[in-house]
């Protein structure tokens, strides 16, 4: 044998190369979209006679173009807190629902149940909100305008139910089924041992549930909830077909005022002259960055869990 | 302290009210998610079953005006599954392998914490960024032009990160003594994986892989940008603009026709069957897996 | 505050599978009874029962009645809540509340027994932990997570916890068995020393430990494979161990089988 017993396999090498080259590609694929909505987005910024932060218009293919972010920004950020804040207690109280209060055998088809309607694509949350929750909260809008208008949430004069408001309730359901299952698998991750030894001490399910369960998953709710944050400003297309699709900053969530970046993208991408596609791209950029902060955000508080359940062990 | 006659002491009335409250709001939650998610589940059904017919499956868009009857989405139906079918055919490969790299050969070192960490930060991407990114590169910068193949990237980098999470994690389920026992047996490090490792994961990993075809089949935003709408037939796709099902939808919902409305629930529905079918498939692949485990 | 147990008849079941059955038994007040026999035996199921932890597991359930004093544990209008307030308890495995400190997991069942003042719940709490041993070690550290003491002083910080409430009576499951042998001297000790002032069973599968710190054993067996587990015998600790009536259990101490 003229060849050494101990010489690598002739795969090995290449199939190492391959397994290296597809991650080193993932990297490639995360700067290339970096790189090139930024090639096309400055352009556009350079065009612009605006003030690109604080303009609250958006007339990109006008000459010359104006447009800004700031109504965008503001519409993403107010419709989904908005929706947060009606999906998070519904969603904590479905998860301790299937958790802790259903017998077993429902508890367990309506953890299958919520999996499913995360899975519902949101083009057709999109058509429900469109055509049956538009219409059905032209009642609701005008209630909340007329006795709580003192809010300045609800304030203003011409209520129209193509609104921010209707938007935010059509991602507070889309974004449900997300922290739902989330929340559910945190709190049954939670030790038997600790939910027994508040139950021996002689507390109830209630204080059983805030002393053991609630501890234990505080962070993962936490990061659930940011999940859902950043799926509902990064929504597009069930929110452009409700969205008002005007361009001013306001709160007043039930006028027919407000957009969103995403909604704005569907929207305007049809009509769009070169300098318009520059900033639309320009646009989706800062949506990159809102939500990449939120989910950073989640994950950092995932490490901390994780840290958290080891100490626990 | 007052001297009881029984030993034990009734919990007190405030607590037992407290317990009940919440209780009761519990199950408040729990009938409001429902009524929302039972409302579009039922819309969807009664009003797609009113256009679900051959005609709708069989036909396309073509020389049908927004206020004309009839109809269908068979363009759309078939650019679907021609733009997820390329989308998984990109996305599975590269996908596997870097889960084999993070896995088997980066071991924790630089390069294969950074992949981990970009492909965490490539979860997060926005739908339509990723439509936006395939449009500045593909379609602009290219001069390319929309078709189906420009949506199947788009689609498959939403892919990419749940195939690559899922897979890793099926392999790193392996147990180590299976590796070990052929590299004892003298099988290089590659084919072990390729004869051994891989084949031990193969259902999750397929499991994952449907859950991830189920989630970009419904995606709207990033088809809207790269494979653009048309009411014709367009087998082919790298040629020229395409339909998608969820774009069928949007684009329907947008006509203010009863016509356009009844095809868009229609549409509605043949998605919700194909996305749902996709899950019920992966969630039989893994239970057949695990028949014991289930819980 | 000690109190006497009377069991009368009970059987235990996880869904259909009937776990004990016909528990009869009388459990002294201030002194320390001892569960023994083989795994599987039905012993930690049967005391579970006796604070309703039974049947927290679902489909678990109890028939019989389990008097402590004059009243049934399994009454129509008894909450298991204020049973469990009343029967406290403590785990195989030490399970101190990780988010909460030392001074915090103490005076958790205190807490949700109404509002009471600093000073009174610093009393208590220093109190409880001295009745356990522990004073001394954590007295410094009181604000620092239970988490961060060792084995066998989470334990003994479960037990402090546990007679915070002061209990009537303190069951204890396998107490000793993730411990080393210095922690489980020192849980022993404290055991010997509660029995003034508690009912106290605890179930073991350490013969040498029911020898060491009971004053009453019972011994359970069952009859094979998915049959319930029965109380075989009891009696004084000293007459199981050197004299029993039964065959069963002279053959489990004597070691050959079991």
């Amino acid at each position: 044998m003229g060849r050494s017993a101990f010489r690598r396999s002739h795969g090995e090498g290449p199939f190492r190369y391959a397994t290296t080259g597809a991650g080193i590609l993932v990297l490639v694929i995360m700067a290339a979209i970096a790189v090139f909505l930024i090639v096309r987005a400055v352009p556009a910024l350079q065009a612009n006679s605006a003030n690109f932060l604080t303009e609250q218009t958006w007339t990109p293919n006008a000459s010359p173009p104006a447009f800004g972010i700031a109504a965008l920004a503001w519409g993403t950020v107010i419709s989904s807190f908005l929706a947060l804040i009606m999906a998070l207690p519904v969603a904590v109280g479905v998860a301790l629902f299937i958790s802790h209060y259903a017998p077993r055998r429902l508890a367990s088809v309506l953890g299958y149940v919520i999996d499913l309607l995360a899975a519902v694509p949101s083009v057709v949350y999109g058509l429900w909100g469109v055509i049956f929750l538009v219409p059905f909260m032209r009642g609701p809008s005008e209630f909340l305008n007329t006795y709580l208008g003192w809010i300045p949430l609800f304030a203003g004069e011409s209520v129209n139910s193509k609104s921010i408001l209707t938007g935010s309730i059509v991602l507070a359901i889309m974004i449900l089924p997300i922290i739902a299952a989330i929340s559910r698998e945190v709190f049954l991750q939670a030790p038997t041992m600790l939910e027994e030894a508040s139950l021996a001490l002689g507390a109830t399910r209630w204080e059983m549930i805030r002393m053991s369960v609630l501890p234990f998953g505080r962070p993962g709710v936490i990061s659930a909830a940011m999940l859902g944050l950043g799926r509902a400003m990064g929504e597009t297309i069930a929110v452009a077909l409700i969205f008002p699709a005007t361009f001013t900053v306001t709160l007043q969530v039930l006028t027919g005022n407000g957009n969103s970046i995403a909604a704005n993208i569907a929207n305007g991408f049809g009509e769009a002259t070169p300098i318009g596609q520059g900033a639309l791209i320009a646009s989706g950029l800062v949506l990159f960055v809102i939500t990449l902060v939120v989910n950073t955000a989640a994950r950092l508080v995932i490490a901390r869990r994780k840290e958290y359940s080891r100490a626990a062990a | 302290m007052t001297t009881t006659i029984h030993v034990l002491q009734p919990v007190s009335m405030g607590r037992r009210v407290k317990n009940r409250i919440v209780q009761g709001l519990v199950w408040l939650a729990f009938a409001i998610a429902v009524v929302p998610l039972v409302s579009v589940i039922w819309l969807v059904v009664t009003n797609g079953l009113k256009r679900f017919d051959l005609e709708f499956l069989t036909h396309s868009m073509r020389n049908i005006g927004p206020r004309d009857a009839g109809g269908g989405a068979y363009h759309a139906i078939l650019g679907t599954l021609e733009q997820v079918g390329l989308a998984t055919l990109i996305s599975v490969p590269i996908g596997l392998l870097t889960a084999i790299y993070l896995v088997e050969y980066g071991s924790g070192g630089r390069l294969a914490r950074s992949i981990s960490f970009f492909v965490d930060v490539m979860t997060g991407i926005p739908s339509v960024v990723a439509g936006l990114f395939v449009l500045a590169f593909w379609v602009l910068i290219l001069g390319l032009g929309y078709s189906g193949f420009a949506g199947a990237i788009a689609l498959s980098i939403l892919m990419l990160p749940t195939v690559v999470r899922s897979a890793e994690e099926m392999l790193r389920l392996v147990p180590n003594e299976l590796r070990e026992a052929s590299y004892a047996l003298g099988v290089p490090k590659w084919k072990t994986i390729m004869r051994v490792v891989l084949p031990t994961a193969f259902t999750g990993i397929i499991t994952g892989v449907m859950l991830a075809i189920a989630r970009v089949a419904g995606e709207t935003a990033p088809l809207l940008l790269t494979v653009f709408i048309t009411d014709s037939i367009n087998s082919d796709p790298f040629d020229g603009p395409q339909m998608g099902l969820p774009l069928y939808v949007f684009d329907q919902a947008q006509r203010p026709n009863i016509t356009a409305t009844d095809r868009a629930w229609t549409g509605a529905l043949t998605l919700i069957l194909i996305v749902m079918l996709l899950n019920l498939v992966a969630r039989l692949i893994s239970w057949w897996r695990a028949p014991a485990k289930g819980r | 505050m000690a109190k006497q147990i009377e069991v009368s008849d009970l059987d235990a079941y996880y869904g259909s599978h009937k776990a004990i059955e016909g528990i009869t038994m009388t459990i002294e007040p201030r002194s320390v009874t001892a569960f023994i026999g083989p795994s599987g035996c039905g012993k930690s199921t049967f005391l579970r029962t006796l604070n309703r932890m039974h049947e927290v597991i679902p489909g678990a359930r109890v028939d019989g009645k389990i008097l402590l004093e004059d009243q049934d544990l399994y009454g129509d209008d008894i909450d298991p809540v204020s049973v469990r307030r009343t029967v406290g308890m403590v785990f195989q495995r030490p399970n101190p509340f990780p988010t909460m400190s030392i001074f915090d997991n103490v005076a958790a069942g205190l807490r949700l027994n109404g509002r009471r003042s600093k000073s009174e719940l610093e009393g208590i709490v220093e109190s409880s932990l001295k009745d356990a041993n522990l004073w001394n070690e954590v007295k410094d550290r009181l604000n620092k997570p239970g988490s961060g003491l060792s084995g066998g002083q989470q334990q003994r910080l479960c037990i402090a916890r546990a007679i915070a409430v002061s209990p009537a009576v303190l069951l204890m499951d396998e107490p000793c068995s993730a411990l080393d042998p210095i922690s489980t001297l020192a849980i022993e000790d404290l055991i010997s020393k509660l029995k003034n002032e508690y009912t106290i069973v605890i179930v073991t599968h350490n013969m040498q430990q029911a020898a060491r710190v009971s004053d009453k054993t019972a011994f359970f067996n069952l009859a094979g494979q998915g049959q319930p587990g029965k109380l075989i015998e009891m009696d004084e600790t000293s007459k199981i161990f050197t004299n029993p009536t039964q065959k069963a259990t002279e053959d489990y101490i004597t070691g050959r089988f079991g």
